[in-house]
């Protein structure tokens, strides 16, 4: 797994407080890990952070899954 | 009228995480204030306070673990995290568990803060000014809502009934049993969880009653002496931290489950200085007529008052108050005990009310005035007991419990036996 990868998986292991290996690639912030519409707002802002990046509100809607924040951090980092 | 009485308790003090830990070490006369740890104090003139005892949760520390988890805690500011802990032992305590949808919309849950999420303010304030708006966290507001202890109570336990939060400063936690025993009385509800909390150990939370001139500041080499009620050597308040919780239930629905009945609440009196914005009138007849007007509501004379737990706060007001009490009981002063208990946990600011009212009905349950700590030197002529340094063992049928605010606001709850 990428480097990338590796720190967005440990944001979200810590921001919604869930075990290591439920977080897969297709792995659904809301439907599968928890969240509410507020707590993937605050994801946003802690991948924004760690990475140094800005993710418009308009992107931030189409991060659904642990996968598409990695695509999306890989292509904008 | 529909009668109220108490069945759940619990609370969060500078002395303990629980009621009975908390009542054992008052009664003892423990104290609960020391040098402040919670924040880097070196800019501000107080350096005590009276802080809750964090720990593993054994033996009366505080373990946030046991009451939030921590990802629940990262979203809520401490009074909440107070406030849902305080609410969580009492609700456990009373034992009710609403089992139907009736059941769930007839409980209610009414439970204030004086000033709210003040450190979540100040940090995000500092935030902003660094990082810029779009590091606010969306967690920032519903962190700080004064009403959100309420909200969360009632998310955790399925509460659908009045959902409500008193601010009135220092006597928010009093307002909140009484208004919330009112609603009862008055049928929006069967039961009510009912108190307040606090969170205001910071270094702005002190820089504020610094310049307010409401703290004390010269005991910093014997903190456990500073917060000593009517003392002639008294210099202001010390900051307390916490927050204390009843369940309220309707007297025939407590019967009918065979809950356990600590007390009644017998009176509930309000009222406003119009004076001024820190200071209590200095005739105290703000407080009077708050505490007349529970004892008329409870259809008590002021004789028939045994204990007193003051408003008492370590302040220049203390003197106020007496003087306020004395012209209530007239010749019965001398045979009533009267004690601040803020001189053991310090002010709890909107959490102490309700804190204090669960010290009323400990005393009535275990027949004990609870001390006031550091009075050496009582005020001259004074004709109450004022329990200097030691717990009284006596009768107690109704007690009394004073609470009083910035902004000249009183409430005054009167409390009798569950048993009579």
């Amino acid at each position: 797994m990428s480097d990338i990868a590796d720190r967005v998986k440990k944001i979200v292991v810590e921001h919604l407080g869930v075990e290591e290996d439920k977080v897969t690639e297709n792995a659904s912030f809301i439907d599968d890990l928890g969240a509410d519409s507020l707590d993937t707002v605050e994801l946003v802002m802690a991948f924004e952070e760690e990475f140094g990046i800005e993710i418009p509100d308009d992107a931030a809607e189409t991060i659904q899954t642990f996968g598409d924040a990695v695509k999306f951090i890989q292509n904008a980092a | 009228m529909r009668r109220v009485v108490v069945t759940g308790l619990g609370m969060v003090t500078p002395l303990a995480c629980g009621v009975e830990e908390t009542w054992t070490r008052l009664i003892a006369g423990q104290s609960g204030v020391g040098p402040i740890t919670r924040f880097d104090c070196s800019r501000v003139v107080t350096t005590y306070a009276a802080e809750i005892p964090f720990g593993d949760g054994t033996n009366g520390t505080f373990n946030p673990d046991d009451w939030m988890d921590p990802k629940e805690r990262r979203k809520v500011d401490d009074f909440i995290l107070y406030g849902m802990a305080a609410a969580t032992q009492a609700v456990k305590d009373s034992g009710w568990v609403p089992g139907t949808d009736a059941e769930r919309e007839r409980t209610g849950v009414m439970i204030g803060s004086g000033i709210g999420g003040l450190s979540a303010i100040a940090d995000t304030a500092i935030l902003l000014q660094e990082k810029g708006p779009r590091r606010v966290s969306p967690f920032f507001i519903p962190s700080a809502l004064i009403n959100l202890v309420s909200g969360q109570v009632s998310i955790r336990f399925g509460f659908k009934g009045p959902n409500h939060a008193v601010v009135t400063a220092c006597s928010t936690g009093a307002h909140a049993i009484g208004d919330a025993a009112r609603l009862i009385q008055f049928g929006d509800a069967d039961v009510m969880v009912a108190g307040g909390a606090e969170s205001p150990i910071s270094e702005i939370g002190i820089a504020g009653f610094n310049a307010c001139k409401a703290l004390s500041t010269k005991r910093g080499n014997d903190p456990q002496a500073a917060s000593r009620p009517w003392d002639t050597d008294r210099d202001g308040f010390v900051m307390g931290e916490g927050a204390g919780v009843v369940v309220l239930e309707e007297l025939e629905h407590a019967r009918a489950r065979g809950a356990k009945i600590y007390a009644e609440v017998l009176g509930y009196g309000l009222s406003g200085d119009a004076y001024h914005i820190t200071a209590p009138s200095e005739d105290g007849e703000g407080g009077y007529r708050s505490m007349a007007a529970a004892l008329k509501r409870a259809g008590l004379a002021a004789s028939d008052i045994d204990y007193v737990n003051a408003h008492g706060t370590s302040t220049m007001a203390d003197t106020i108050e007496l003087g306020a009490v004395e012209r209530l009981l007239g010749e019965a002063a001398g045979s009533v005990t009267m004690s601040s208990t803020k001189s053991s946990i310090g002010h709890l600011l909107g959490a102490a009310g309700a804190v204090e009212a669960i010290f009323c009905i400990l005393a009535l349950r275990d027949q004990v005035a609870p001390p006031t700590l550091n009075l050496d030197t009582p005020p001259e002529g004074v004709r109450i007991d004022l329990a200097p340094k030691a717990a009284r063992q006596r009768e107690i049928a109704v007690a009394l419990s004073n609470s009083f605010g910035f902004g000249g606001t009183n409430a005054t709850l009167v409390m009798g036996r569950g048993d009579l």
